[in-house]
């Protein structure tokens, strides 16, 4: 399969095929983002830490290592849930 | 951390000072709290006196030395029944009158948009804060060193006290040599017990346990510290069976942290699932979006408590030269400040701003 692409803030990463979203990110040399008042990032890849959270085709809160990407998932690092506020 | 605030003023105060500890910086009990300053939970008496004293230091010290996530957020205690919400006010009543704030909140859900519908009421007691309480321990012993000069020895076990001929306590043996002193200040929390021993003097003790749930990282969703009105009682019993009561709230980081739980257990770590499984549904039930959170860890620690859940805070006339400031239970954090401070000023024989007479470390025995 060849390479496909994905969006990561809008801006297109190039993915190859069978690699999680971390480590798609990881490849395109994106290993942390701002997160609140400090930043948020890959530091476990392996499910553990909670660090590389992101907004997956709309839903919040995947961890990026453990999800292999797809062709025209839209990755955010913006939280889109939070309960009452 | 009461450790770390002893150190902190009594270099303040302009004494040389020498802190030892077995483990590293907040290895302790500290690393295990949640890092309450509360004025909230406390009935008029003693601890009260001393929870307010504490509170007012800890936001000079938020200022004066910084750096551990300081957030005077205020706690909201809630009454899930109208009888719970009776018994919570007349306890606010009383604290009032001993010079807390505490103001009934007719609208839970303006203070608290995620909060279960239905409780009966609640009360808000904006004195109360929280900090991060291994940042603190460490912001202070960080200020201990660079301006007053104090050595913080980590990995070093006092295995003994030095004694003169007259019974003085002049020093301490370690597991690195002899470290003489004017004064030795038994600050080991939870072992405060056994470092007493070292002196030939009983100070009792022991230990309670406590798990904390830590959420994934979430926005900011919960504003205060916000805890059922049973969670006092619990605080006060003396109880061996497993106690929890609802205890939930944010941090800086987004992590929600989940408690309370209390046992006495000795000092076993073994993770508990059936502690975690009741603190999880009393959150859910206080925070239904909860539910669909997930929770990243748990971690356990060991609150040091004396029999009538006091501290134990002063000179030890019975080994003249050492001191206490141990078994604060649950309360270590908030209350390090007041005792720190109070402790420095007997250090230098500047009368004390409370009477530690409640906290006497010989109150536990008849006469001699």
């Amino acid at each position: 399969m060849s390479p496909f692409e994905i969006s990561f803030d809008g801006r297109p990463v190039s993915v190859v095929p069978g690699r999680t979203i971390a480590a798609a990110l990881l490849s395109a040399g994106i290993r942390a983002w701002p997160s609140g008042t400090s930043s948020a990032g890959l530091y476990c890849g392996i499910g553990v830490c909670f660090g590389c959270q992101v907004t997956l085709n709309g839903r919040a809160g995947v961890r990026a290592c453990l999800v292999e990407a797809r062709a025209g998932d839209v990755v955010t690092s913006v939280p889109s849930r939070g309960a009452g506020s | 951390m009461v450790g770390a605030a002893c150190a902190y003023y009594a270099g303040l105060a302009g004494l040389s000072v020498t802190v030892v500890d077995r483990g590293s910086v907040a290895g302790g009990t500290t690393g295990s709290g949640e890092g309450n300053i509360l004025v909230s939970d406390k009935e008029p008496g003693p601890e009260l006196d001393l929870a307010l004293l504490s509170a007012g230091l800890w936001r000079e010290l938020a200022a004066e030395v910084s750096g551990f996530e300081y957030e005077p957020k205020g706690g909201l205690v809630v009454a899930g029944s109208p009888s719970n919400l009776t018994g919570l006010r007349s306890f606010a009543a009383g604290q009032a009158r001993a010079g807390v704030v505490a103001e009934e909140v007719s609208d839970l859900l303006a203070l608290e948009p995620a909060l279960a519908p239905g409780l009966a009421g609640g009360v808000h007691y904006p004195q109360d804060a929280q900090v991060q309480p291994m940042l603190a321990a460490a912001r202070l012993l960080q200020a201990a060193r660079t301006r007053f000069g104090a050595r913080v020895r980590t990995g070093v076990t006092v295995t003994g006290l030095l004694r003169s001929g007259s019974g003085q306590v002049v020093g301490a043996r370690t597991s690195q040599g002899d470290l003489g002193a004017d004064a030795v200040v038994n600050a080991a929390g939870t072992w405060g017990g056994s470092v007493a021993d070292l002196a030939g003097v009983s100070v009792p003790v022991l230990p309670r346990r406590g798990f904390i749930l830590v959420t994934e990282p979430l926005p900011p969703v919960i504003r205060h510290k916000v805890y059922a009105a049973d969670y006092v009682a619990n605080v006060a019993s003396s109880a061996a069976g497993l106690e929890t009561s609802v205890v939930v709230e944010g941090t800086p980081s987004g992590t929600v942290l989940i408690g309370a739980s209390r046992e006495r257990v000795g000092f076993d770590r073994t993770m508990s699932l059936p502690v975690l499984r009741r603190l999880a549904a009393q959150a859910v039930a206080l925070f239904p979006f909860l539910r669909d959170v997930a929770a990243m860890r748990a971690y356990c620690g060991f609150r040091p408590y004396c029999p009538d859940h006091l501290p134990v805070i002063g000179p030890d006339p019975r080994a003249p030269g050492l001191l206490h400031a141990c078994g604060h239970e649950g309360a270590g954090i908030g209350l390090a400040a007041a005792t720190g401070h109070l402790l420095a000023q007997t250090l230098t024989g500047t009368p004390p701003d409370l009477d530690l007479a409640p906290f006497r470390p010989t109150r536990f025995q008849s006469a001699r």
